[in-house]
């Protein structure tokens, strides 16, 4: 049950812009979910976007393309 | 019962928006507080809702929505947010005290007052706007809509004359979001003003401001914000900065309805039907004697809103046995507007005040005339 996966986080500074990376990805189709905040990181806002590591690139760009401000992107295992 | 109070609250509202907020007080949990689902449902519906409203007002993104709960809440922060002892801000006679109070509290700290006169119809002359400004100008904050007599003011004009002087420019529509169309970008706008229960068709104790981006209002409360906890002060970033302490999520979550349902339904449509109703209304009781209307009848775009005295008779009592005798409920008095009650010469009296929905119907304004029209007959 409390096993540790690699994972690719993206944090953010509002629950607004976390909000936003759901829309997005349901929007996109892009797998993930959110989920609080590792302890292993520090973020503004609780709400982090939790994805596979192969996903990094298409979320990095969707959320770029979007404008949705983020404050960090995390390689993790969690 | 009719109902002709839209201007204070529009009672009916879309089933959808009764089924939201049912839905929402059933599954929510704190918006912007936790990760489990229940946190998540209702922190879904307030991000819908702002992306919603950043429609519907034309804002850049969603993040530039801050949420209150009502336009008296929003005003206070943008005007108490933006000016400072020394500034000079230019306002109209037109404003209900949401506008007027905050500012006269500013003025009494140090803040210059340029309140513009209206006519007694309810009119400004817009001259007297660029007439205004001084050196030490910050901003022009006035309304949409008149709450008394339904004119409306040139935004796009106004927003156009604050952009070429530099100036912040604040806009309360309380009674026209949702009604008129509104571009904050293409009008110029800084700061829009909105509650959620009259024209958008949501709960009591919804509200909320537009901000352009780029401008930095000083946030009226700080406090829980569910981010950033760890800093001594309140977090910066839209819409977080403007929004310390729980949200009214199951509010919010009707609002969110309310405004995809002006969306589906288009607010031409929802418009043209209320200002149908509201010719027809002016056509029936302006030809009644003794009946006094008061406002602009000659814009072709205003408020449906009506404002009338009969006879010499007190608007209390007036609006009284509208309702005691015929079931119809208006608005008498000051209505929160006593300068413009003070240009149309009715500051002791006030007027009765019909306000009108879509959801009204042209049956109901001949009731309210015939009603009238036996409450004018001379004895």
């Amino acid at each position: 049950m409390m096993q540790k996966w690699a994972k690719v986080i993206f944090t953010f500074h509002t629950t607004t812009d976390a909000m936003a990376m759901e829309s997005l990805c349901k929007e996109k189709n892009l797998s993930g979910r959110m989920i609080p905040v590792p302890g292993a990181i520090t973020a503004d806002c609780g709400l982090a976007w939790c994805a596979e590591p192969q996903m990094e690139e298409a979320l990095l760009g969707a959320i770029k393309a979007a404008g949705i401000p983020y404050q960090g992107i995390y390689s993790l295992m969690i | 019962m009719i109902y002709f109070d839209n201007a204070a609250t529009t009672l009916q509202k879309p089933d959808c928006v009764i089924h939201a907020v049912t839905h929402a007080l059933t599954v929510f949990g704190n918006p912007g507080r936790g990760v489990h689902n229940p946190a998540l449902f209702a922190s879904r519906a307030v991000y819908e809702a702002r992306s919603a409203l950043a429609q519907l007002l034309h804002a850049e993104n969603p993040s530039r929505i801050a949420f209150t709960a009502n336009a008296t809440q929003s005003l206070n922060i943008a005007i108490k947010g933006i000016l400072h002892p020394g500034d000079h801000v230019i306002t109209t006679a037109l404003e209900h005290n949401s506008v007027l109070r905050p500012l006269y509290e500013l003025e009494a700290l140090g803040v210059e007052l340029t309140v513009l006169p209206a006519d007694n119809r309810g009119r400004v002359c817009y001259e007297d706007f660029a007439a205004a400004i001084r050196d030490n100008t910050r901003a022009i904050v006035c309304t949409h809509g008149s709450n008394l007599t339904g004119n409306l003011l040139d935004i796009g004009f106004l927003g156009a004359l604050a952009k070429a002087h530099g100036l912040l420019f604040v806009v309360d529509a309380a009674q026209t979001a949702g009604v008129f169309p509104i571009d904050v970008q293409e009008m110029g706008i800084d700061i829009l003003c909105f509650t959620g229960h009259k024209g958008l068709l949501g709960p009591q104790g919804t509200g909320g401001l537009y901000v352009r981006e780029g401008v930095v209002v000083r946030p009226l409360l700080t406090g829980g914000s569910g981010v950033q906890s760890h800093s001594k002060t309140h977090p910066a970033q839209m819409p977080t900065a403007l929004e310390a302490g729980t949200l009214n999520a199951h509010g919010l979550a009707g609002l969110n309805a309310g405004v995809r349902y002006l969306l589906e339904t288009g607010i031409d449509t929802i418009r043209e039907k209320e200002q149908a109703l509201m010719r027809a209304f002016l056509d029936g009781a302006g030809q009644i004697p003794g009946i006094t209307l008061y406002g602009d009848f000659s814009q072709k775009n205003r408020c449906p809103i009506v404002s009338l005295n009969v006879r010499d008779y007190d608007s209390s009592q007036v609006s009284d046995v509208l309702f005691s005798e015929f079931g119809i409920a208006t608005r008498p008095g000051a209505h929160c507007a006593p300068l413009m009650h003070d240009a149309l010469g009715t500051g002791e009296r006030g007027a009765v005040r019909f306000s009108f929905s879509h959801y009204n119907t042209l049956e109901e304004i001949n009731t309210a005339i015939s009603a009238l029209r036996e409450i004018a007959r001379e004895e």
